[in-house]
């Protein structure tokens, strides 16, 4: 399946990514892998922890915290697999709104995040593909 | 002492000014009581009869007429004529859902220009000089009012119309133009514009600026005369007493001599209704003295300001105003355009926002900006910059169609606008226009 992000919306001010980040980490929280987009009136920090749930309670009272569903798959590491993989998803047709990189601690392997139109419809044709993907379970071990 | 439009009435005697109002109170009241069902009612409502106004000091037994009143008799519960008589309409530039219209036969727009026509020949203005009219034409007063006062007193007159600031200035050097009739902010922007263009102030013809229609400040007034080598001339007036020209200023520039014979002022308390004495400082109220299309009573301005009767040195005898040092109610006046809290409001309601913004107007380069800051709900937070940017172009245009003017919106996170003991302060004015 999917994996869950989560979207935070950071006012662009003095200390404010701190606060956010530093409620994280007094609440034990793992950051997996993260992106921020900077827009002109605040920024949007995009996460993958180890615990979503409670990332989303320890925020909530902060500010916004939104849910969506994100692909994660698994790159070889070789000239062109990324290649491959935005071949597969721009033959089905499948739009990318953005997508991020990074490495898992267990297997040293790299993944890119997708955040895609259609999410279900994404992993399906990866899958398909031999592309792997994560799930949200999978997001707890590595 | 300087030229004027009409001096047997311009420098009338205290006594003179007075007979001629009390001569016209009577009639004016009479006219409104038989013609506009609206006022008949108010008046009934409050048992004063036509015969009870026998000079201005019965003005104040009569009801007043606000705004809301306007809004609610649209469009044509305030007419005092026939429509068949009217030749005329102009609109406030407000778009609170219901304008206000207001109507003129001939004589109100005779009666209008002669208003504009004083203001003219006051900055010094005759048949010799070409005066260029940069106030929008159109539905708003300031095109059509300075553009009658100003064939009136036989200039050439230059009916640009506001914008085209290549075009304005073409003709301003070209043809010589010696009066300059704008907004004060369109004025520094020209002067600004001219300055780009390699020109220096003493490069055009112009001498005299009537500028009105929003607030300005005495440093805008040095920097613009500076800017354009001219002297520049404060003109007031609203659209629902006819438009530009109810009060001007003169040589003097040190207050707005009201035309008393048209327009009788009072000061009252805000808050009370209460006439205040000379000098005080309070709302701005007018009631029409001659006027047949759209003859409003005892119209609440919402404008704060003091009125004085000092002897002024150009020899004028008519009671003069202050700048308007503030509102009585919240709306601001931003571009020249009649702004309230409330639209916004509206607007944020239909477009599915919390009513929790806050607005900020501050003067760039002497022209006025407006930021909307928006508190969003987690529901209409998007994870994609594209989407959230969206959102705000989205409310930036219904903005812009219901306020006129285009502000800056900006979404910010929930809670974040400061509310002072749980009220939160909805707008942040940094142009210091008063005092």
């Amino acid at each position: 399946m999917a994996i869950q992000q989560l979207s935070v919306f950071v006012e662009n001010q003095k200390g404010k990514l701190l606060g956010t980040v530093k409620a994280l980490a007094d609440a034990g929280i793992n950051i997996r892998a993260m992106s921020i987009a900077d827009t002109k009136d605040f920024g949007i920090l995009r996460l993958i922890t180890s615990d979503n749930q409670k990332a989303m309670e320890v925020l909530a009272d902060e500010s916004i915290v939104n849910t969506t569903m994100v692909i994660a798959a698994k790159m070889e590491d070789r000239a062109g697999a990324l290649y491959q993989v935005l071949q597969i998803l721009s033959d089905a047709q499948i739009n990318i709104e953005y997508l991020y990189a990074f490495t898992a601690s267990e297997d040293f392997g790299a993944y890119v995040v997708f955040r895609v139109s259609d999410a279900a419809a994404a992993q399906e044709i990866l899958n398909a593909h031999g592309v792997a993907t994560l799930d949200d379970a999978d997001i707890i071990e590595i | 002492m300087g030229n004027y439009y009409q001096p047997e009435i311009e420098t009338a005697s205290r006594e003179e000014i007075l007979a001629i109002q009390n001569e016209k109170i009577v009639k004016q009241v009479k006219h409104v009581y038989d013609n506009v069902k609206y006022y008949r009612d108010l008046m009934d409502a409050k048992g004063v009869k036509p015969e009870d106004i026998q000079s201005v000091d019965d003005i104040k037994k009569l009801p007043f007429l606000t705004k809301a009143d306007l809004r609610e008799a649209y469009p044509y519960g305030l007419l005092g004529t026939d429509l068949k008589n009217c030749v005329r309409i102009h609109s406030t530039s407000g778009t609170t859902g219901k304008r206000v219209v207001a109507f003129y036969t001939q004589h109100d727009v005779d009666l209008w220009n002669d208003c504009c026509a004083r203001a003219i020949v006051a900055a010094d203005g005759s048949s010799e000089d070409v005066c260029q009219v940069a106030y929008g034409y159109g539905l708003f007063t300031g095109g059509f009012g300075l553009h009658g006062g100003s064939e009136k007193v036989g200039c050439l007159t230059l009916p640009m119309s506001s914008g085209n600031t290549d075009r304005q200035i073409q003709f301003m050097m070209d043809l010589g133009a010696t009066i300059l009739c704008c907004t004060p902010s369109y004025a520094a922007y020209i002067g600004e514009t001219l300055a780009e263009k390699g020109y220096k102030p003493s490069d055009n013809k112009l001498k005299a600026g009537i500028f009105g229609a929003e607030p300005w400040t005495e440093e805008m007034r040095h920097s613009i005369e500076e800017s354009l080598g001219i002297k520049a001339y404060d003109i007031y007036g609203l659209t629902e007493t006819s438009g530009p020209g109810v009060a001007f200023e003169c040589c003097a520039q040190s207050g707005m001599h009201i035309n008393e014979d048209h327009f009788y002022a009072e000061i009252i308390d805000p808050d009370t209704g209460e006439v205040l004495p000379e000098g005080s400082k309070g709302e701005l109220v007018f009631t029409s003295l001659d006027k047949e299309a759209f003859p409003l009573l005892r119209y609440r301005t919402r404008d704060i300001c003091v009125l004085t009767r000092e002897k002024c040195a150009c020899g004028r005898t008519h009671v003069k105003m202050s700048k308007p040092m503030g509102r009585s109610d919240d709306m601001m006046i931003i571009r020249g355009v009649n702004v309230f809290p409330s639209q916004i409001e509206t607007v944020l309601l239909n477009e599915g926002y919390t009513p929790n913004y806050q607005i900020i107007v501050d003067r760039v380069n002497n022209s006025d900006t407006i930021d909307i800051n928006v508190e969003i709900s987690p529901d209409q937070f998007s994870d994609i910059v594209g989407e959230n940017q969206a959102k705000e172009r989205k409310l930036e245009s219904a903005m812009r169609t219901m306020l006129g003017i285009g502000p800056k919106v900006h979404l910010v996170a929930p809670k974040s606008i400061v509310r002072s003991e749980g009220k939160a302060v909805r707008v942040i004015d940094k142009r210091k226009l008063h005092d």
